[in-house]
């Protein structure tokens, strides 16, 4: 989660910004001072300890066969052999059907990763200007739909979106007639966006929450209009905020299943059936597994780029005031 | 109060030592035994521990397995599965150890040739003789060692009678194919998200014979039939393979490709007999036979045997078909099922009828270029 992480360094360089004070640290220490400090040490790795195992036994282990997998052999019953290694499924991947799925989830994923923010942003905005009790408050509200099972709630649109369900009847009432919107990539999309809105409004959020808003006021002060004062203030300050929430929107709706599946009626393929459709009717582990390998190095080559660029515009951005 | 718990700690203790025991014994029984197969020495009705059955979802009366339960003492582990690709993933990787499965037709003999399948003893199912002579050595498990036949349906085409008027009254895949027929439906149009079944659709369409192209290994014919798919694609609502028949009675469409029994059981539900019907296309369609099979590593072979038979029971077959609204393979449960079952000419089609069904052979490798034809369908 890259923008929890985010806190962290400012934290700790705001802890390290009061070089200052008498700092404990620079005194020589005694004895039992290093100790505590050595224990201290210790039952950090100690406690770390069951979360690096877990990640390690259900994270990087899979993460490990998959890769295996994906240079195996299928037999023509489908079995994996495990032999004769060979790219031949990585090769399949520049097949131009293929191509054309990758290319369509992540447009669809684009547009929702777009459609999120345009939402997302100015809700954000009025989350994080509210006085806190109320903030608190309408934060809950933002939880709540995920205390509801997600595949309930995808089945709840199908209903909505449905030729016979309440959208249609309304549009039918206001003379539009029926609308066939259910089972097209706009459901899928639409979906998708209120799947993921909270992934972008809470990062945007701790990003406004955070901003110093005598920032805006100086801009403001000196004679930038609202708008200047937003896009060249409060925009490049929540900078963090936006692309965080791009990658929590864009990554889990890029590989989405269930969605495109009830939603989309399974008309249009999208990478994350065609995936699963290799593990179950295809019974071609190797493709699937190749193609699941790419789809995970790409994103993390993606978010590795992206931030070294952040890194970097903090460094030389405007510094601390 | 403390004598009574320390006891009973006790003979918990006493009580794990004699599984123990028992499972040396046993352990010891099976190496010893030297039997190759742990089916032969099963009595009728024997049980050798709980059964884990792995079927098919909404395929089984609840009352059928307390019934079980109660006449053998045993209970059952029952889990379901919706695909018979996640059956087989299931058992070929061992994550869960099933005495009893219910592959259809060609997981028959996918799972003989990977030697995922036990051999049945014959003698432990004296309620084999209530089969009928029709299921008898067929094609994929010429010899009938492996499986016993559980249900059986077809594969067409539900729609309101008002989209068979509109064709014509004659029901035709045309009616999914021909963009003509098709735009004489009102409504939209869905497919079972099943390669196998829109290719085999789409070939019966053409004209081809199903065993004969996957047989003869005719790929252009395979492609023809994929062609014919992508050309349908932008013409379905969706691909369905499981509310198939709840869409069709909600009116979501007004005709869908499917099972006989998921029709038969949404008509029945909803009382949409009078306005909807499922029919087999006057070019045929797909008939298929799902089966009870014993896994190559089940633990309880025995039990296995004794539900497989207790199935083939006359009164607890035709429960199972009241049940399911598939068709059954149990010549003597006849008398048992209800008249609406067998007078429906949707789930017993009529011999001229019959005849023009054609069940799906096991593909090999055509198997690849069948999903990858409905895969550039959706493209």
């Amino acid at each position: 989660m890259p923008w929890l992480r985010r806190v962290k360094p400012e934290a700790a360089q705001q802890t390290a910004a009061r070089p200052d004070e008498p700092a404990p640290a620079a005194a020589p220490q005694t004895p039992a001072e290093l100790d505590t400090q050595r224990r201290a040490r210790r039952t950090g790795t100690l406690i770390a300890t069951p979360g690096a195992l877990y990640l390690l036994i259900f994270f990087m282990v899979p993460l490990g066969l998959i890769t295996v997998y994906s240079f195996a052999t299928r037999t023509s019953t489908g079995r994996t052999s495990l032999s004769g290694w060979n790219l031949d499924s990585y090769e399949r991947i520049a097949d131009d059907v293929i191509l054309g799925i990758i290319a369509r989830s992540a447009w669809l994923a684009f547009l929702t990763t777009v459609l999120c923010l345009i939402v997302a942003y100015p809700f954000a905005y009025y989350l994080a200007t509210r006085p806190p009790r109320l903030r608190a408050r309408l934060l809950v509200l933002v939880m709540i739909p995920f205390w509801t099972n997600g595949l309930v709630r995808v089945f709840a649109i199908r209903f909505l979106l449905g030729s016979n369900g309440p959208a249609s009847a309304l549009s039918e009432a206001m003379g539009f007639g029926t609308f066939r919107i259910l089972f097209t990539p706009t459901a899928v999309v639409l979906g998708m966006v209120y799947g993921f809105l909270t992934f972008m409004v809470l990062p945007l959020y701790v990003a406004l929450e955070r901003m110093d808003w005598r920032l805006v006021e100086a801009a403001r002060d000196l004679y930038a209009s609202g708008a200047k004062a937003f896009w060249r203030v409060t925009v490049p300050l929540t900078r963090s905020g936006i692309v965080a929430g791009c990658v929590l929107v864009f990554v889990p709706s890029f590989g989405s299943y269930v969605v495109p599946e009830i939603l989309g009626g399974a008309k249009t393929l999208l990478i994350g059936s065609y995936v699963a459709r290799q593990f179950q009717a295809a019974r071609n582990w190797p493709l699937g597994a190749s193609l699941s390998v790419l789809i995970i190095v790409a994103m993390l080559v993606a978010v590795a780029v992206n931030q070294r660029n952040s890194a970097n515009a903090e460094r030389t951005g405007a510094g601390a005031p | 109060m403390s004598i009574t718990s320390q006891t009973r700690g006790r003979l918990r203790r006493y009580r794990w030592l004699a599984l123990a025991a028992t499972a040396a014994l046993l352990l010891a029984a099976c190496g010893g035994g030297g039997s190759d197969n742990a089916a032969d020495d099963c009595e009728p009705g024997e049980t050798d521990g709980d059964l884990a059955f792995y079927n098919w979802a909404d395929y089984m009366d609840e009352e059928l397995l307390l019934a079980f339960e109660e006449e053998t003492g045993i209970s059952i582990d029952y889990t379901v599965y919706e695909s018979n690709e996640q059956m087989l993933s299931q058992v070929e990787s061992e994550a869960a150890i099933y005495d009893l499965v219910v592959p259809s037709d060609y997981m028959v003999a996918l799972m003989i040739e990977e030697e995922l399948l036990l051999p049945l003893n014959y003698d432990a199912l004296p309620n084999v003789a209530n089969l009928d002579d029709a299921w008898d050595n067929p094609p994929f498990d010429p010899e009938h060692q492996y499986h016993v036949a559980y249900q059986w349906g077809t594969t067409g085409i539900g729609m309101t009678y008002d989209a068979l008027d509109a064709i014509g009254g004659e029901s035709s895949w045309a009616v999914i194919f021909d963009a003509d027929t098709a735009a004489q439906v009102p409504g939209g149009i869905s497919m079972l998200d099943d390669a196998p079944e829109a290719v085999s659709a789409a070939l019966k369409y053409l004209g081809y014979s199903i065993t004969e192209t996957i047989e003869s290994g005719n790929e252009d014919a395979i492609r023809e039939a994929g062609a014919l798919l992508k050309a349908t694609n932008d013409r379905l609502v969706k691909y369905d393979s499981v509310t198939y028949g709840d869409d069709l009675v909600n009116g979501e469409v007004d005709v869908a490709h499917g099972w006989s029994g998921g029709f038969a059981q949404a008509f029945f539900e909803t009382d949409a007999y009078e306005t909807h019907v499922y029919t087999i296309p006057v070019e045929g369609g797909v008939r298929w036979v799902d089966t009870m099979a014993i896994p190559h590593n089940a633990d309880n072979v025995c039990s296995a045997h004794a539900m497989i038979d207790f199935l083939l029971d006359a009164e607890n077959g035709a429960a199972l078909t009241n049940y399911t609204y598939y068709g059954s393979p149990n010549e003597a449960a006849t008398p048992y099922i209800l008249d609406e079952i067998l007078e429906d000419p949707g789930i017993y089609p009529p011999p001229d009828v019959y005849e023009r069904l054609e069940l799906i052979p096991q593909m090999g490798d055509l198997g690849l270029i069948v999903q990858d034809m409905l895969t550039e369908a959706k493209s």
